[in-house]
């Protein structure tokens, strides 16, 4: 089951997501290039203390980035667990 | 298939020139230091391979010599750093001086989707290549299996897999260089429909053995330019490519897309996977401690003041034992030679600087052990996540860390990892600012005045205050870094968007070999480059300090020999006083007495003030020299370096010379001051402008002037 689109920044830790698409040119490149393509799947692995960056598992790995880069990555919440 | 490959041998060669490539934590300078045996570091984190490294090995009992070259890790053709594009540039340009032979793509195997993005670039390229799986040990460990027959054959090049933590696997990577290798001749993705026309145009002009080396061509124009010597060809590419219609984004963006779609079907074919979602659960759990809302934070406080701790009380056993074995020596070589100008030489000058510098080889071995384990790891990685927020404050980026806790090595190589900032502003920032932490080459100066001030009592069992105080040093070096950060950020301005993406690898056990190699090759540098330096400056100034202008040496001497003198001192009082009446009238005496009016509020007097201009350079000479200095002003070699600087008095109060407000007064001031060269030169490298060593070195110097003079006047 999937929900309307969100930003990757505003999930909970846990939760689990289809990349759509990207709302900046730039920072698509640098995160297409990670792995984080359209249709991969991703979850929010952690949170680092101060709230910011994340830790993102994607494409069989773990991946920090900032909620200012995450914010602009728009997934497919998943509300079913896999 | 088979008519889709085209196939290279190199069994019939005498030479081959083999680079290395692969992302960043693939394991690669791990598999580089098995294959080559050189000395070469390895770390966990992103991007720590930052110079090229190669070494030659013979190779199929001698016949062939192979040069192995470490080329900069990367994720991608596109390349982003400095580094990366060393890689980019080797391997795209076949003109290039390193362009090898055979490429040996190096991937992790248990992050198999990520790792073949650039291994697909790669084989695009056309050029002959072998894929070495490493950490299969990691991907049985999960349970996962990879069929690498069916990757090969789906790859259409060669696939080994090997473990570069186990010796074993190599020797079939090894064998597999000189079978006949299939190179692929077709494209992964139809990289020709992207651009066409550009492809077909472009590739007239540069003679491109592949559609996707003109491809990269035109996306990294005009940053990249290959070495063509045909000027009408020059100016045909310039025209061709600097129309603002090639919209390159849109390139790239595309390339990688389609790309992940091609290798999301390969690895599905490949790979049997227990589960989607991996959770590495070792990493997972250690996850949640090391970076823990709290407990990340305390538990990194804790690991920072365990190596302080172990620093200054495990060395200072070693330590000891040096110091006694060189004060040994000198007895046995003074009692033992003839008197004269060559044993002065040997015992007061090459013993003592020799001596000076050998003590300090258990500390660096101890702080760049821990470094090395940090890093290997994959901590430091985790670091860089829970201090990215506190950084950013700063104007600096959660990968500022690394140089900044390196920097308590070497600022040298610390300076040189900032290159994976991307943002130029807070690489500057972190350029600037590291060098203020306290490195390597200042701690025997503080060991040498805590020393000399603190009284060595324990707090309880493990801690005592010398510890502590230096740990002290450490903070304050750190606290004026950040300091500087915060003005420096409200000076310089950004020129792009600040962004951190950065892999955090799974957790693995420090390899003892990579550490063991690093501390070997730091202690070795240290002991020759460095030793250089302060052996030559011990000699050259024991020659300055033993002779004076004029005969005045001579005429002190004489002063001495008159019957008044004889009776009024006992021989070894005599002795005393002609030498330091000697020194004060030597080259050196001279040189220290004319600073002494600009030192002397800071509480220096002339004997530490020929200790600042000799260590004007390398701030390490500094306990060299006073080990000369001290030889020379007294002729009793049964007393350490310690002993003689303890017993030092002022001459004109008759107070010890190294007192509290003396002591910290100059350990604030070599905590501050830009005492090195080779800082200053790898600076200038880097930023590619003089002004930036020539501000940070006015400020710094100013920095520990006026502080130096604070602490002297409040203590006093």
């Amino acid at each position: 089951m999937e929900t309307a689109n969100k930003n990757l920044a505003q999930l909970k830790i846990g939760q689990l997501a289809i990349i759509d698409s990207f709302t900046d040119k730039l920072m698509a490149l640098k995160l297409l290039e990670m792995g984080c393509t359209p249709g991969e799947l991703v979850k929010i692995d952690r949170i680092a203390p101060l709230g910011d960056p994340i830790a993102i598992n994607v494409s069989g790995y773990m991946l920090c980035l900032r909620k200012a880069e995450a914010s602009t990555i728009l997934v497919s919440l998943l509300t079913t667990n896999i | 298939m088979k008519e889709n490959q085209s196939f290279v041998d190199f069994s019939e060669k005498t030479s081959l020139k083999i680079a290395l490539v692969g992302n960043p934590n693939s394991g690669k300078s791990t598999l580089f230091n098995a294959l080559t045996g050189l000395n070469q570091k390895t770390g966990n984190f992103p991007g720590v391979t930052v110079d090229k490294k190669s070494g030659f090995v013979k190779l199929k009992e001698g016949q062939i010599l192979a040069e192995f070259i470490d080329l900069p890790g990367t994720y991608s053709l596109y390349p982003k750093s400095i580094d990366e594009t060393v890689a980019f540039e080797v391997l795209c340009n076949p003109n290039n001086e390193f362009h090898p032979d055979l490429t040996i793509i190096v991937a992790d195997a248990s992050n198999l989707k990520r790792n073949l993005f650039l291994v697909s670039q790669i084989i695009d390229l056309r050029i002959p290549v072998i894929l070495a799986l490493n950490m299969m040990d990691l991907v049985e460990k999960e349970g996962d299996v990879i069929d690498i027959i069916r990757l090969s054959e789906k790859l259409g090049v060669k696939v080994v897999g090997v473990s570069a933590r186990n010796k074993g696997s190599l020797d079939v990577l090894k064998q597999a260089l000189f079978e006949p290798l299939p190179v692929r001749q077709y494209d992964f993705i139809n990289i020709k429909k992207l651009a066409p026309e550009l492809i077909e145009k472009l590739s007239a002009l540069i003679n491109a053995n592949s559609d996707f080396a003109a491809f990269q061509f035109i996306n990294n124009f005009p940053q990249i330019s290959f070495d063509n010597n045909n000027i009408d060809n020059k100016e045909k590419i310039v025209t061709l490519l600097s129309t603002p219609l090639i919209d390159r984004n849109k390139l790239q963006s595309e390339e990688t897309v389609e790309r992940y779609k091609v290798i999301n079907r390969i690895v599905g074919e490949c790979r049997i996977q227990k589960s989607a979602i991996k959770t590495k659960s070792f990493s997972n759990k250690l996850d949640s401690f090391l970076t823990h809302r709290v407990g990340g934070y305390i538990i990194f406080l804790i690991i920072l003041f365990f190596i302080f701790q172990t620093i200054f009380f495990l060395s200072s056993y070693p330590m000891q034992w040096i110091e006694t074995l060189f004060v040994s020596f000198s007895n046995i070589a003074a009692q033992n030679l003839p008197q004269g100008e060559l044993t002065n030489l040997f015992v007061n000058g090459i013993l003592a600087g020799l001596g000076g510098i050998i003590v300090f080889v258990p500390q660096i071995a101890f702080l760049f052990a821990f470094i090395a384990i940090l890093e290997d790891t994959g901590y430091m990685a985790r670091v860089s996540f829970i201090l990215d927020k506190l950084m950013r404050k700063f104007g600096l980026n959660g990968r500022s860390v690394i140089p900044l806790i390196s920097g308590m090595a070497c600022a040298i190589p610390a300076i040189m990892s900032t290159r994976t900032i991307s943002s130029w502003k807070e690489r500057m920032i972190t350029i600037l600012t590291t060098p203020l932490m306290s490195c390597s080459a200042r701690l025997p100066v503080y060991t040498l005045m805590i020393s000399l001030i603190i009284p060595n009592d324990k707090i309880t069992g493990f801690f005592n205050y010398q510890g502590l105080i230096l740990m002290s040093l450490y903070m304050i070096g750190f606290v004026a870094a950040m300091a500087a950060a915060l003005v420096l950020q409200k000076i310089l301005k950004a020129r792009e968007k600040s962004y951190f993406i950065m892999e955090l690898p799974v957790y693995r056990s420090p390899q003892w070999r990579t550490v063991g190699l690093t501390i070997f090759d730091k202690v070795k540098s240290f002991l020759i480059d460095a030793g250089k330096i302060i052996l030559a400056i011990s000699v050259l100034l024991w020659f300055l300090s033993s002779h004076a202008p004029g005969n005045k040496i001579k005429i002190i001497e004489k002063k001495y020999e008159t019957v008044d003198m004889l009776k009024k001192y006992n021989d070894a009082e005599r002795k005393l006083k002609i030498s330091s009446e000697q020194l004060e009238v030597s080259y050196a005496g001279i040189i220290g007495k004319f600073i002494e009016p600009a030192i002397s509020p800071l509480g220096f007097d002339w004997k530490i003030g020929i200790a600042l201009v000799t260590s004007f350079a390398a701030r390490e000479v500094f306990v060299g020299t006073m080990a000369t200095i001290y030889s020379v002003g007294n002729s009793d070699n049964t007393q350490t370096l310690r002993e003689k600087m303890y017993l030092e008095k002022n001459s004109s109060t008759g107070l010890p010379t190294f007192s509290v407000a003396v002591g910290f007064s100059l350990m604030i001031f070599y905590a501050f001051a830009m005492q090195c060269m080779s800082t200053l030169a790898v600076v200038y490298r880097e930023t590619k402008h003089w002004k930036w060593p020539a501000i940070q070195f006015l400020f710094m110097s100013a920095l520990a002037y006026i502080s130096s003079f604070l602490v002297y006047q409040l203590l006093k």
